[in-house]
């Protein structure tokens, strides 16, 4: 098999006398989707939140492409290459769905000012998160409207294209479909599948098994804060396997 | 239904929806613009029921009276925009007119005393914006209102019991009281500064941020916005815009007074709100808070000319504020259903 694209060895986080993670590892490999799976409490969140650099780890190391990195910040996450699609979306309401593409890293101009003073290349950014909603083939309203307009569904895709504007290497999705209908759901299901033929290592936090066994080439099951299994193809013969690991009764 | 985004797109499915869609937006336009019709309706009214109010003198007038809310409205507009407030707004004015009027007496160079008034503005500002963000402070009105009594308390002692402080540099009164072409200057001075503002705030990424950070902080922070140094540089220009208003009062008034400013907060919050930008963070545009201040300063004068006693003043200002407000709570509900409609009518 290819070389893992991110690796994560022995993570550990503490939260005062919470110990979250106990020595967490686990690979994840381009153009495969990665499933990783718990029950409330298992520590999924917090091993996404250390990658994406929400948390900075207590213990462990981060390596992508086979180099340990520094992820302390959002910003060093995705300067690696790890884009995040978080929970709760993390999208800007009073923003158009281009501006919120952008915000945080905006194109501009002139490089020689400090960023925040720079002027914004509207016109580019526009035409660019065009492109990219158009290669996703979402379907939105207005494309100059506030994200406020939007239906659920449609603000999940646009978290999801804003992340496939930037992944290059990663991109972790936080239980993507948890607050969507059946229609909804497939389509940023389908939007997933293209990340990954993109070439994207994906990682995928549900507790959707359907979702699980229809997308995910491997599946890590954390309990407790450890790594408790993992399973290669999860397909209907061995889903009762990984729902064992997952609630501890083998 | 491979229909990309609608708007103006070529590839629209079905023409009655996008009609329909269509006349809700015009709707939705029209609700925007509401502070603006409103506006345009009161000087009608005015203009047919009170003697003399549409008469350049009277115009000029109220361009005039209205600058220093105008140009102080602005930077509560974006400190506003990141969900804050600023309360320390008329203290800050008042103390920097008498830091003026001090250094008046050390130097006639107008350059010098206008520095000093802009310093003072953007120092007191920034203490705002640093205490409330570092002292991590639960809310802005905290640190602003003892900033209002603080600024006041050392404006008065500064000016060791005198109310006026006279004399200013001929190029303070020429700005602050002087006109050209019939035009008060004060009001060049208001819109050099909007324009200024609209250029940050409009085209400048530092202003995108001040959006984002309004819109949604804990998700600017993980998109790696410096949000503690956006709202500092809000409270800061908010101070900066006290400064400026202090040059266009002690320049009109030719003196520093410790009394200046008195209920430019609530001035400039209702100029703010009244024109249509809303307490729910990084919604509103600058021209909201003109329209606003522009209207309070109609009201006001009108009231004047009407010969209506300062207490009733008060007590109209008061009332037409939480009308304001209301409408910004109703407008919002129309807004957020007729924007459901129309997600659902497009999507």
């Amino acid at each position: 098999m290819s070389k893992p694209v991110l690796e994560v060895r022995g993570a550990h986080k503490r939260f005062g006398a919470v110990e979250a993670l106990k020595g967490v590892g686990f690979v994840a490999y381009r153009g495969e989707v990665l499933a990783l799976l718990g029950d409330n409490g298992a520590g999924k969140s917090t091993l996404i939140k250390c990658v994406s650099g929400v948390h900075g780890l207590d213990e462990g190391d981060i390596l992508i492409d086979g180099e340990k990195v520094l992820i302390r910040t959002p910003a060093a996450a995705r300067g690696a290459g790890i884009e995040t699609v978080y929970q709760d979306l993390a999208l800007f309401d009073n923003l158009t769905p281009a501006e919120n593409f952008y915000c945080g890293r905006e194109l501009s101009f002139p490089r020689w000012l400090p960023r925040g003073l720079r002027l914004l290349a509207s016109r580019q950014m526009n035409s660019e998160a065009a492109a990219v909603i158009e290669r996703l083939k979402v379907k939105l309203p207005r494309f100059d409207a506030q994200v406020a307009l939007m239906s659920g569904g449609q603000r999940q895709a646009i978290a999801v294209a804003r992340a496939a504007v930037f992944a290059r290497k990663v991109v972790i999705l936080d239980e993507p479909t948890a607050a969507l209908g059946l229609r909804e759901s497939r389509k940023v299901l389908n939007l997933i599948a293209q990340l990954r033929d993109e070439g994207n290592a994906v990682i995928l936090i549900t507790h959707n098994m359907e979702h699980v066994v229809e997308l995910a080439d491997r599946a890590v099951v954390l309990r407790q804060g450890q790594k408790v299994g993992e399973i290669e193809k999860p397909n209907r013969s061995n889903q009762q396997d990984l729902v064992a690991m997952i609630v501890g009764a083998e | 239904m491979e229909a990309k985004f609608l708007g103006g797109s070529p590839s629209v499915p079905q023409g009655v929806e996008r009609e329909h869609a269509t006349g809700l937006s015009v709707a939705l336009k029209i609700l925007g613009a509401g502070p603006v019709i409103i506006l345009i309706v009161l000087v009608v009214i005015l203009t047919l029921s009170v003697p003399n109010f549409f008469t350049p003198r009277n115009i000029s007038n109220i361009l005039a009276q209205i600058a220093v809310i105008a140009v102080v409205a602005l930077g509560q507009h974006l400190v506003i925009l990141t969900r804050g407030i600023d309360l320390s707004v008329g203290a800050n004015l008042a103390l920097a007119t008498v830091l003026g009027a001090l250094m008046f007496r050390v130097t006639d160079n107008a350059f010098i005393v206008m520095g000093t008034m802009l310093f003072a503005g953007a120092a007191v500002g920034a203490v705002n914006g640093l205490v409330y963000v570092y002292g991590r402070l639960p809310h802005p009105f905290i640190i602003t209102l003892a900033m209002l009594s603080i600024a006041r308390g050392l404006a008065l002692e500064l000016s060791i019991g005198h109310t006026t402080m006279r004399g200013m540099p001929e190029t303070i009164t020429t700005l602050g009281g002087g006109a050209s072409f019939g035009v008060p200057n004060s009001f060049f001075a208001v819109v050099s500064v909007a324009a200024l503002i609209f250029v940050i705030a409009r085209y400048v990424v530092w202003g995108r941020w001040i959006y984002a950070v309004g819109g949604q902080p804990d998700a600017a922070r993980r998109m790696g916005i410096p949000v503690n140094q956006v709202i500092v540089s809000t409270y800061l220009i908010s101070g900066l815009c006290c400064g400026v208003g202090a040059i266009l009062l002690s320049g009109r008034t030719e003196a520093g007074s410790p009394l200046y400013g008195n209920l430019l907060e609530l001035d400039t919050i209702a100029a703010v709100i009244i024109g249509g930008a809303s307490f729910l963070g990084g919604r509103g545009h600058l021209g909201h808070a003109l329209v606003g201040a522009v209207m309070i300063g109609v009201i006001r004068n009108a009231l004047n000319l009407l010969n209506v006693n300062l207490y009733f003043q008060l007590i109209a200002i008061g009332v037409i504020i939480v009308l304001a407000v209301e409408s910004d709570v109703l407008r919002n509900h129309l807004e957020s259903r007729m924007r459901v409609k129309q997600a659902g009518a497009l999507g």
